[in-house]
């Protein structure tokens, strides 16, 4: 099983950098855990390519800022694929890169997102207290997740994300 | 008086909207096209040392960090004493030229085959879902089209990994050249790499491209050549024996006659011949040459400018193709706004020529990679951009703080030419109309699309852009509002 932790954002952005700051700390855990099924990898937005770069993976978590005020400190959901684009132009959904890698390759991956709640956008390379804390929550809820798939498969590991899912 | 107002919401900057007003009668009196430029970054790098710039400037922008980075690392070069862009070791600018090109090549396939050609594959008027890489691979017919603009893209982001170093906040280009060499097996991977994956196939594909433009133009004529038209003046650099060049050269405008209006001058000067007007409306910037005015001195920037404004291309396949595109006009100054097509695939094309040519250049697998000379205060750094001409300008002073930091960016130098095709636009289908219809919306949404306007800022969780329109009365009384 290749699990693939894809976080998107602006990390000069102050709370906008959550999603990649969340792949750097899974990649330096797993790292040190040695868990090679796990490979992380981020960027400032998703876009068209990352179709073809998901499909080598069985399970894609994505993680991105997010604003919603719903969302306390974070929230784990289950992409399903969507055509839906906004007129931003330059970049395109996690649930449309799911998607196009459907459509374009024979095995897309599961895959889902994690919201983590941000608060300030500045230019700064800090996160907020708030959204550092939501990071480390983050963290603590997705480290057993992902080390227990070393034990179960596919359909097991899964189920147990998709019981984390609100 | 009615007021048609086409708004993205939810933005905290770099958000745009449309208004267009109508008189009882139903004619358009007045269009404008509002984008909210975010001018805090030029405050924000005020107080930093000057060698950090090339770094932090790609907080600004998501979507072109290349294009900030390496701008602010050639007005830094002249902060250092390597002087304006050719004072570089060969390493040093190979180097840079191979990280723009690939940042040029995946910018404008993304352009193209993501958001351009479904508009013209699908048509104008067709339902927006569809309108995209997407529709592009459920159609049978089209499939081949999605994967190439996949392969294309992945091809262009691998380039610039190698160069900047990584994909977030590259670190390549430092001030007076480059931190690393290409390695032996990148040249292997990017040359000769199993297909689709190397540079063969990304020309190959290019060209493909270029012959699915032209074989919609011949069977689309009036589309191409008559959506949106309008005459204006072009600007953007070439370099000084003429050439098409994107990273580095000299000023040159032309007017819609093809006159000489700026001649070849040193950007370095550009505050001598570039202003900038505030209009009350608007939050961005109005540039134009001084010496034609306020009112008639702007200008175009973009791939249509520059093939209005180079000589030839330094590439013989691209250079086969501009002979075309000019000829087409009959080597006048072409006018045709969805022409920035043609001519963007056109710098794909040379963009790929231009990668094989670097990725065969043994200068950047060893060599030198810095040089230095006598500190200067000031310094200015161009380059084209895919949108268009980028300026960057900074004074630093004796504690290598940055004291002051002015930017223009493409979007801003296309203000006025969008504003423009937004209008001739909105006469052609709104005049009379009592609603907005899907494919009204459209044809506004194509009109500034040709342009490839950077709507977006960094901060892409705010950036998340539905489009609004709304019409209202001259008592601001809400008679439609779709949202998209």
């Amino acid at each position: 099983m290749k699990i693939l932790i894809y976080g998107y954002g602006n990390p000069g952005r102050r709370d906008d950098g959550l999603g990649v700051l969340f792949a750097e700390a899974i990649q330096s855990w797993a790292a040190d855990s040695e868990l090679d099924y796990i490979c992380c990898d981020s960027n400032y937005q998703l876009n068209i390519e990352d179709a073809d770069n998901i499909a080598a993976f069985d399970i894609v978590v994505f993680a991105d800022a997010t604003v919603e005020e719903a969302i306390e400190d974070f929230k784990l959901t289950r992409l399903q694929p969507s055509a839906k684009q906004s007129f931003t132009m330059h970049s395109v959904s996690p649930e449309f890169v799911l998607d196009l890698s459907a459509r374009l390759t024979e095995t897309p991956p599961e895959a889902y997102l994690l919201h983590l709640r941000g608060f300030e956008w500045d230019f700064m390379a800090k996160l907020t207290d708030k959204a550092a804390s939501n990071l480390t929550a983050a963290l603590e809820m997705m480290k057993p997740l992902l080390s227990s798939a070393e034990e179960y498969s596919l359909a097991t590991t899964v189920d147990l994300l998709n019981n984390y899912c609100r | 008086m009615r007021k048609i107002t086409i708004e993205p919401v939810t933005r905290v900057e770099g958000h745009g909207k449309v208004t267009i007003m109508q008189d009882d009668k139903g004619n358009i009196t007045q269009t404008r096209l509002h984008i909210v430029e975010f001018r805090g970054f030029e405050r924000f790098i005020q107080g930093r040392p000057y060698w950090e710039a090339a770094v932090v400037v790609q907080r600004l922008c998501g979507i072109c960090p290349v294009s900030h980075h390496l701008a602010a690392a050639k007005a830094m070069d002249v902060v250092v004493g390597a002087g304006a862009g050719d004072g570089l070791t060969p390493t040093g600018e190979k180097m840079r030229r191979l990280m723009h090109y690939g940042q040029i090549f995946q910018s404008h396939v993304l352009h193209f085959f993501h958001l351009a050609s479904p508009d013209l594959l699908f048509g104008i008027d067709a339902d927006p879902a569809i309108r995209n890489v997407l529709g592009l691979a459920v159609t049978p017919e089209f499939t081949d089209i999605a994967v190439q603009a996949v392969m294309m893209r992945k091809y262009g982001q691998e380039i610039i990994k190698a160069t900047a170093g990584k994909k977030i906040h590259g670190t390549g280009a430092i001030p007076g050249g480059i931190n690393k060499h290409l390695t032996q097996e990148e040249k292997e991977q990017f040359l000769n790499g199993p297909d689709p994956m190397n540079i063969d196939k990304m020309i190959e594909w290019a060209h493909a491209g270029l012959d699915l433009l032209k074989g919609f133009h011949k069977a689309n004529r009036a589309i191409i050549d008559d959506f949106a038209f309008h005459e204006s003046s072009h600007l953007s650099l070439v370099r000084k024996d003429g050439a098409l060049d994107l990273y580095h050269g000299v000023l040159r405008a032309v007017d819609t006659n093809g006159n000489r209006i700026l001649d070849d001058v040193d950007y370095q000067d550009y505050l001598t011949y570039i202003d900038e007007e505030v209009r009350s409306w608007s939050y961005m910037k109005f540039p134009y040459l001084r010496s034609i005015g306020k009112k008639d001195g702007w200008y175009r920037v973009g791939p249509l400018a520059r093939m209005n404004t180079c000589d030839f291309i330094d590439s013989p396949l691209a250079q086969k193709e501009f002979e075309l595109f000019r000829a087409y006009t009959g080597g006048k100054v072409n006018n045709h706004t969805m022409h920035q097509h043609w001519a963007r695939l056109i710098e794909i094309l040379h963009s790929a020529e231009e990668m094989k040519r670097l990725l065969n250049d043994p200068d950047l697998y060893s060599g030198e990679l810095t040089t230095s000379g006598a500190r200067q205060s000031e310094g200015v750094g161009l380059i084209e951009a895919p949108r268009g001409t980028l300026f960057h300008h900074y004074r630093v002073g004796e504690d290598d703080l940055i004291e002051m930091a002015n930017l223009i960016v493409s979007t801003t130098n296309n203000n006025e030419p969008m504003n423009v095709a937004v209008n001739k636009v909105a006469v052609a289908q709104m005049t009379g109309q009592r609603e907005i219809t899907e494919p009204m919306m459209n044809a506004v949404e194509v009109a500034i699309r040709a342009y490839d306007p950077c709507l977006s800022c960094a901060t892409h969780a705010l950036g998340r852009m539905p489009l609004e329109v709304t019409i209202v009365d001259q008592d601001n009384n809400v008679i439609d509002r779709k949202l998209r």
